[in-house]
């Protein structure tokens, strides 16, 4: 049998947020575990706590209760500091709302995350100027957000997720703003992504049909995992 | 990554041109404010000092003390007191000269002027005219024999004063007495004086009334003698002359040097003052920035989150925000010692058209310059670090959410 390193382990984790004197539990003692190199769907209705969920595993936030192993570290040990560099160079994001820096250019803002990562200028534009290129920008480097369709706009972020080349991509509703063919494209570069780099996906979602790519799915109803199914098929692409 | 820290801000400030703009107004007032009085401060205090210098370093100045030139002083200096000046080691030569307010008629017209009263003897006219930078332009000086004769200041050969020239050779009333116009002195470059007038001392004892009295005494002191040192010979001789002891002196003694000394201790008073005014519109401009990096927050709360997902730290949003209310600081301050040069500039202009070339020369102080470009760094700074530090404290998920 194959040997896997676990990479994220959830560990009964609970997030509780308090408004005044009502608090409410949006994540109900979570176990979860993801290994390296898998494809990992989370999935479930509106106010399941994906979202939430998606935050803690990508470091973004720290849980009320429990502990989140991030390769073998503690994230609520470690300091804001080492935590965003932790991110930086283990997690990379893509938003359902693509989330780029609208002032910058697209060559701009996929080398910003190595800017962060002290990345010298030369090796940082060389990576950025490739990455766009794999995901068929060459022609649109210095171009602006707004100068982008929605489709292209997500290329480009799919390009900053991978320019720190991470082990992890973190991926919210990355189709749920764009049109079907558009949407296509996206998933078939994530699937190229895990199959041919070995890059564990993550991908959270409400839409089932994005299941079929997943080795892994994790259902979320209400704050709780109800379901953890494993498909052993390869992921489509 | 220093690169990036101002490329970044360097784009978010070009793309809020307006409020960019308002926000460089605030700073770059103070800063041209500030440039222009310092800038206009140092040419006057070296205009004064080429003034004073001009006179001679060796010549000593004597003044009854609490007035001006005698005028104003309920002590006066006299005759016997030029004769101990006179008497005293290390004193070549002095003059004494009278100097009062005087009522001009001409052409039907009354004006209203200073008059000098001088020697009439060659070497002491010359110790006058020298420590006073008179030169004549036109006709001749006074001379021994000369009673009521006159030189006129420069704006009488213009119609400015009487309605028409005076000339060479015509009558002027000076206190109800005629005297002989007998030539003019070349422009000075201040009104007071290019309105004044010289008669011979003994014509101005008779038409002020004023005896063996003396307006100021003015000596020149021996070749290779320190004028500090004589004029301490000199105060001491006319202590014992006016029977005073030290601190109590009925009389003044400068040097040039000690006259633009005081005229640059004014002059710096008066800078600081306007300095401390200006100043208060420069916390104006750091109040101003405040504002709108705090704006910036507000407005970038979701790309700090999208920065901080991506992996800043809280000390990149940090350096990011600084730099940005940096630029802002010395962006105003680019503009601000631009203006205050070109104003300081333009005022050596008008000083030029109005008083003649040389006398206000405006320098550009590259230390003043990269000094005050710094300084509108620094409020810049200083201004954006509480904005900043709000920033670099942002919640990721939260600012992510923020809408």
């Amino acid at each position: 049998m194959k040997k896997t390193k676990t990479l994220i382990r959830l560990k009964d984790v609970w997030k509780t947020y308090y408004m005044g004197e009502i608090s409410l539990d949006v994540l109900k003692g979570v176990n979860v575990e993801i290994n390296q190199g898998e494809f990992v769907v989370i999935v479930g209705p509106s106010g399941s706590g994906k979202s939430t969920m998606m935050n803690q595993v990508g470091a973004l936030d720290v849980p009320t209760k429990g502990t989140i192993f991030l390769s073998g570290i503690d994230i609520s040990t470690v300091t804001e500091s080492e935590l965003a560099q932790l991110r930086g160079k283990k997690i990379g994001f893509i938003f359902q709302q693509f989330n780029l820096i609208s002032t910058l250019t697209a060559l701009e803002n996929v080398t910003l995350p190595t800017i962060f990562q002290n990345v010298p200028e030369i090796i940082r534009l060389e990576k950025a100027q490739n990455l766009l290129t794999m995901v068929g920008l060459g022609d649109r480097m210095n171009h602006r957000p707004n100068e982008l369709s929605g489709g292209q706009q997500q290329r480009v972020a799919i390009a900053r997720s991978l320019v720190n080349d991470p082990e992890i991509i973190l991926a919210d509703e990355p189709t749920g703003n764009l049109d079907s063919k558009a949407g296509k494209q996206v998933m078939h570069m994530l699937a190229r992504l895990h199959k041919e780099e070995g890059k564990t996906i993550i991908l959270v979602t409400h839409d089932v049909d994005l299941v079929k790519y997943s080795e892994k799915t994790i259902y979320l109803k209400d704050g709780e995992v109800v379901k953890i199914k494993t498909n052993h098929r390869a992921t489509e692409g | 990554m220093i690169k990036d820290y101002f490329k970044i801000p360097a784009k978010e400030i070009r793309r809020r041109k307006m409020r960019s703009w308002l926000t460089l107004i605030g700073i770059f007032i103070g800063i041209a404010a500030i440039v222009s009085l310092i800038t206009l401060g140092q040419g006057l205090e070296n205009a004064i000092e080429k003034q004073f210098s001009a006179l001679g370093k060796d010549k000593l100045f004597v003044l009854p003390q609490g007035g001006f030139f005698g005028m104003g002083s309920s002590e006066l200096l006299t005759e016997d007191d030029l004769e101990v000046i006179s008497d005293s080691s290390g004193v070549k030569l002095a003059t004494g000269m009278g100097y009062a307010f005087a009522r001009y008629e001409f052409n039907d017209l009354i004006h209203y002027g200073f008059i000098s009263g001088i020697s009439t003897d060659p070497e002491e006219r010359a110790l006058v005219g020298e420590a006073q930078t008179w030169k004549i332009g036109e006709g001749r000086n006074l001379r021994k024999g000369d009673n009521y004769k006159i030189v006129l200041g420069y704006e009488h050969t213009q119609e400015d004063i009487f309605e028409k020239r005076v000339e060479l050779g015509d009558k002027i009333l000076i206190q109800d007495k005629e005297f002989k116009v007998i030539g003019f002195l070349e422009k000075i470059g201040s009104p007071p004086d290019d309105q004044a007038g010289l008669i011979p001392l003994d014509a101005y004892a008779e038409v002020f009334d004023s005896g063996e009295e003396l307006g100021f005494i003015i000596a020149q002191t021996k070749l290779g003698e320190d004028p500090l040192k004589v004029a301490e010979r000199v105060e001491k001789n006319l202590r014992n002359a006016h029977d005073v002891n030290e601190g109590e002196e009925d009389f003044d003694i400068q040097t040039p040097e000690q006259f633009a000394e005081t005229f640059a201790i004014i002059l710096d008073i008066v800078q600081i003052v306007l300095i401390g005014i200006a100043s208060i519109a420069l916390l104006v401009g750091g109040i101003g920035i405040m504002n709108t990096m705090y704006t910036s927050v507000l407005q970038r709360t979701k790309e700090i989150g999208i920065m901080k997902a991506i992996g800043a730290k809280n000390s990149h949003i940090l350096y990011l925000f600084l730099v940005e209310s940096g630029l802002y600081g010395v962006g105003g301050g680019l503009i601000g010692v631009t203006i205050g040069i070109g104003f300081a500039k333009l005022t050596e202009f008008a000083f030029v058209q109005a008083v003649g070339p040389a006398f206000l020369v405006i320098k550009i102080d590259w230390i003043l310059v990269l000094g005050t470009l710094g300084f509108s760094f620094l409020i810049g700074v200083l201004s954006g670090i509480a904005p900043a530090r709000r920033a670099s404290k942002l919640n990721p998920v939260d600012s992510l959410r923020y809408e």
